[in-house]
């Protein structure tokens, strides 16, 4: 056993505590060069990481920084300081532990690059512009470990990419400096440990004991789900009733206009008055810590939230999760769970709700896939160039750079392992000339090759500006929405697209409260309180998650048993009809409906793709429809199906679907496309074509940039093959446009295509009917019909002098 | 033809879809906010380095304009340039271009705050420019003389109807605002200040960007029912 120091050693004693085994297992590994450690969630992980240090400082309490710990979340940075700096009192070590997030002040800032402290808690975005200060050699000399807290979450965006880089570096500076990641349960704990580790350093694996099984079921509803929506608004009196019967509940949404509904909703029956707070990421930092502090407190009973809350903040006394709408995903239900019950060796506790029918048999099929212990995930790609675009800026920071030891430095990050010199260079090309075909910046290059080969800033000023741009998180362009009056007080955010379809007198939902829009003030959007009863937009957007290719699998096949003992009896009802009066999908082969409905001709594609996929798979056959003269007028997709109504009824959809041209067409259906442009624009951001911040601030209203969409444009008729447009196509495949689903999908059926025309609507099909989220077709009659609109407004208000 | 004709002080003037205007009566054209040189500027300003092809792409866009109309007088209403050193990289780079479509007609160039005082480049330089009771200036003045009309550049003019704001002209009986014609230019809502302040209740919008320019009321009678965006 390894010898605890003793004033760590008395302090386990005087508690009556011991050491977990995987604590000790993290202890032994202390000099390992990387380690990698799988716990849930309160099974004292944190400690785990941090033990080694202790141990290390309380024998070497030498000045300057041992330490760096890195985590998703500010909140949770500072969380960590606090629990961390109460034991170390009582051990009576002489260790200071700060955090430096985007939230820390100036000054606090200035003195811990000057003398930094023994453990330094921060964010991906906060390291990465600390390695860009040109002294960040003195700041980091002797740093020892680094400790990559919810790697698993981290891994799943460009922000683990950038940290992995980030990573790379300091160990370009500290060659000793050895590497912790703390995942909780995954599907696959190598893929995570290779991402972590230093190529080709080796990385061990530590697995705690998972704990015992969580208690998970469906909430009991007197009412059936409805046919369609999300919300789960209908099961308001039973949620509320666990509420009562539960210390402290968290309830999860999927999106956050959903938890803002259900939020109101439940404040409107919550004739008890018990407090219940509301957290997600569009609520300002002062919401948000108010929650925060009164549900560390224990003086809330119940919380309504979305992903913000999805990461390990220690909540104290959660002991019922609620998990409204289909989870989408086994591996994050299961880390919802996690948040029930902090303590080790106690089961959490978790409910479902499905938000509509469909959900229910998605529902049933999760809690089959969790009782399996069958966890989910898409594998990620190589890492992205955009994101190898900013480390570049950023070295260039920090001072003139060799391309050949940034490129090794580079390809010892395990998402860059396999980047190839040319790609490289295309990175460092961009960054340096904008890479473009028309070479016309040689005078004006961002970065120069100087005599000695060394790369610099051609203007050492263009440092500030990059600083100001670093990160990766890809936030939509948001507006602050703020009370009217002197020091109204701030909100949170709405999405500029939501914002410029205000009108003044609208209202809306933000923070549990309905609002009046009034109107826009130097890029705020103010508004004041409104005493009606129901707001008349719903609220703003959010984002969808896809259904997992796993759980997909397992709602297939579901759906072809022959009985449904498991599902409730309104569903059961629901599917055998479906199986009555058309077949039920089936994993090899594609289901197609087509049938009349409302005077148009209707056809219903099951792809069970996940949403994006099925987005995706709707324009593009509506484009091949558009081709054939079928006059297809819009679409709608679910996780399991599209469907399209159009004015001509489709005869023979296999054509429309199969094979080999699908990928062609899809090629030129995205050049065009708005995802297409969205992606763009991140990437763009990204890897600093476009500035989000500059010196000179965002000016009132008065738009100083123009759209990115121009610049895509303008690429896409000049150069095409430019790096950013490579990047682009990379990046949407896989992400909103999701075509590798849609392949996927395609070697399933292998051609069968199974078509069958109804006299009428069949039930899978009836919900999608109701959904909203309509897309219109980008066909020849949308101009008309802008024309149209315009027309009639113009006539309207007497101005018709045509 | 797609283009919005209508009357200013008795000009008759049509809107372009393109976002140019034609007053046939002259058979003048006039194109506002060209801002050619615009990413070569960014670039000297240690900014992100755009593609650049935005001066090519105006220009490309004005000489279909010019092939379409074959304008006696070309009229640009300021801020041709991104900058004044802007200019002087143009003139290098697309002088011949330029050359091309100046030749054999009246070329006037209006100062804008982008680029004020003469450019070396040929044609003629004002600070206004008058025709009849029509002043062509870079930035609208408030309060007109009760016979004169005024075409101005300068803000950019942005609106929507149901899918994404378009680049607009902005029209009432005696003043126009011109939609930026360069490539590389961002825009200001038709409805915020100081755009909405300069156009009274029979302003309209002429969204261009299309194959057809859309004429639209400013302001929405308030009894319209909202319509959602987007069409079912």
């Amino acid at each position: 056993m390894t010898d605890l120091p003793a004033p760590i050693a008395r302090w386990f004693d005087d508690r009556g505590w011991s050491i977990h085994p995987h604590q000790h297992a993290m202890l032994e590994r202390a000099d390992a060069p990387a380690t990698l450690l799988v716990a849930p969630t309160g099974g004292g992980k944190t400690m785990a990481g941090f033990l080694p240090t202790l141990a290390e400082l309380a024998r070497d309490p030498r000045p300057g920084l041992h330490t760096l710990y890195v985590s998703p979340l500010k909140a949770l940075a500072a969380d960590i300081r606090r629990n961390l700096t109460a034991p170390v009192a009582e051990m009576g070590l002489p260790i200071r532990i700060e955090d430096r997030t985007g939230d820390t002040r100036p000054t606090a800032r200035k003195r811990q690059r000057a003398d930094p402290p023994h453990i330094l808690l921060t964010t991906p975005e906060s390291l990465a512009l600390l390695t860009s200060y040109e002294d960040a050699p003195r700041i980091f000399a002797g740093l020892q470990r680094v400790i990559v807290d919810e790697i698993h979450a981290l891994a799943e965006s460009k922000r683990g990419d950038q940290l992995m880089l980030g990573l790379a570096r300091l160990s370009t500076l500290c060659p000793d400096l050895r590497r912790v990641g703390l995942s909780a349960t995954v599907e696959d704990p190598p893929a995570i440990a290779r991402l972590l580790a230093r190529n080709p350093d080796p990385c061990e694996i530590v697995t705690a004991d998972p704990g015992p099984a969580p208690d998970i079921a469906m909430l009991d509803t007197d009412a059936a789900p409805p046919w369609y929506g999300g919300g789960g608004r209908y099961a308001i009196a039973e949620v509320l009733e666990q509420v009562r019967q539960h210390r402290t509940t968290l309830i999860f949404h999927n999106t956050r206009a959903q938890a803002e509904i259900f939020f109101h909703a439940l404040w409107l029956a919550n004739d008890d008055d018990l407090p219940i707070g509301i957290h997600h990421g569009s609520l300002s930092r002062e919401q948000r810590e108010r929650v925060e502090a009164a549900m560390v407190a224990g003086e809330l009973r119940a919380i309504v939230a979305t992903g913000s809350l999805d990461l390990g903040i220690d909540w104290g006394d959660v002991d019922l999760v609620i998990q409204i709408g289909a989870p989408k995903n086994v591996k994050r239900l299961v880390q919802r769970i996690g948040r029930a019950n902090h303590r080790y060796n106690a089961p959490s506790k978790a409910r479902l709700l499905p938000a509509n029918r469909f959900e229910v048999v998605e529902c049933i099929a999760a809690l089959q896939a969790v009782e399996a212990g069958d966890l989910d995930g898409e594998p990620r790609g190589p890492g992205p160039r955009d994101v190898l675009c900013q480390q570049i800026l950023i070295t260039a920071c920090a001072g003139p750079f060799d391309a050949d030891a940034l490129y090794a430095e580079v390809t010892s990050a395990g998402p860059y392992v396999g980047l190839d010199r040319a790609a490289f260079d295309a990175c460092i090309e961009f960054c340096a000339t904008g890479g473009y075909a028309l070479r016309a910046y040689d005078k004006w290059q961002r970065l120069l090759q100087r005599p000695d080969g060394l790369w610099q800033l051609r203007d050492p000023r263009s440092a500030q500006r990059i600083r100001m741009n670093i990160g990766t998180i890809q936030d939509t362009d948001t507006l602050k929405v703020r009370m009217r009056g002197r020091n109204g007080a701030p909100l949170g955010e709405v999405e500029e697209g939501f914002a410029a379809t205000l009108t003044a007198g609208d209202t809306f939902l933000i923070g549990g409260q309905i609002v009046r829009y009034e109107n826009l003030r130097e890029m705020t959007v103010v508004v004041s309180r409104d005493a009606s009863a129901t707001p008349r937009i719903a609220t703003f957007m959010g984002t969808k998650f896809a259904t997992s290719t796993q759980l997909s699998e397992r709602i297939l096949d579901l759906l072809n048993r022959d009985r449904w003992p498991e599902l409730p009896r309104h569903t059961a009802e629901w599917l055998a009809l479906q199986r009555e009066v058309s077949v039920m999908p089936r994993a090899d082969r594609l289901l197609i409906e087509s049938f009349l409905h409302d005077g148009r001709a209707h056809t219903c594609i099951y792809g069970f793709a996940g949403r994006n996929a099925m987005q995706t798979l709707g324009l593009l056959v509506t484009r091949r429809m558009e081709v054939a003269g079928l006059h297809p007028l819009g679409f709608v997709a679910s996780d399991y199906a599209t469907l399209i109504w159009g004015l001509d009824p489709v005869e023979d959809p296999a054509p429309l679907l199969t094979g080999g041209e699908m990928r062609e067409d899809l090629d030129g259906w995205l050049a065009e496309n708005a995802v297409m442009k969205r992606t763009f624009k991140a990437s763009a951001v990204i890897a600093g074509l476009i500035e989000r911040n500059t010196p000179q601030a965002r000016k009132s209203g008065r738009q100083a940039t123009f759209s990115s969409d121009i610049l895509y444009d303008t690429l896409l008729r000049y150069d095409p093959d430019h790096l950013l447009m490579q990047i682009t196509r990379e990046e949407a495949l896989r992400g909103l446009v999701d075509f590798g689903r849609i392949d996927e999908m395609l070697t399933r059926i292998d051609g069968r295509v199974q078509h069958v025309t109804l006299d009428r609507l069949s039930p899978l099909a009836a919900p999608l009917i109701l959904e909203i989220g309509r897309v219109p077709v980008q066909g020849a009659g949308r101009e008309r019909l802008e024309a149209e609109e315009a027309a009639r407004l113009m006539a309207e208000a007497g101005l018709d002098f045509d | 033809m797609n283009g919005h004709a209508f009357t200013l002080c008795g000009a008759a003037l049509v809107a372009r879809p393109t976002g140019a205007l034609w007053w046939s009566q002259h058979r003048l054209l006039c194109v506002s906010d060209l801002h050619l040189g615009k990413s070569e500027r960014m670039a000297r300003r240690g900014g992100g380095l755009l593609p650049p092809y935005e001066t090519r792409d105006t220009l490309d866009r004005l000489s279909r304009d010019i092939d379409a109309m074959n304008p006696d007088v070309v009229v640009c209403l300021g801020d041709s340039f991104d900058d004044l050193t802007a200019a002087a990289q143009v003139e290098a780079e697309a002088l011949p271009h330029l050359s091309r479509m100046m030749a054999g007609r009246r070329w006037i160039w209006i100062e804008g705050n982008h680029d004020p005082g003469p450019v070396a480049m040929g044609g003629e330089h004002h600070a206004e420019f008058r025709l009849g009771k029509v002043t062509f200036r870079h930035i609208a003045q408030v309060g007109l003389a009760t016979d004169e009309a005024e075409i101005s550049g300068h803000y950019h003019p942005k609106h929507r109807i149901s899918g994404p704001a378009r680049p607009c002209f902005l029209i009432d009986g005696c003043r126009t605002v011109m939609p930026a014609y360069g490539t590389y230019t961002g825009g200001l809502s038709a409805q915020a200040a100081p755009l909405a302040d300069l156009f009274g209740k029979d302003g309209i919008a002429v969204l261009t960007g299309t194959s057809r320019a859309i004429a639209v009321p400013l302001r929405r009678p308030r009894t319209a029912p909202r319509r959602q965006a987007g069409w079912r």
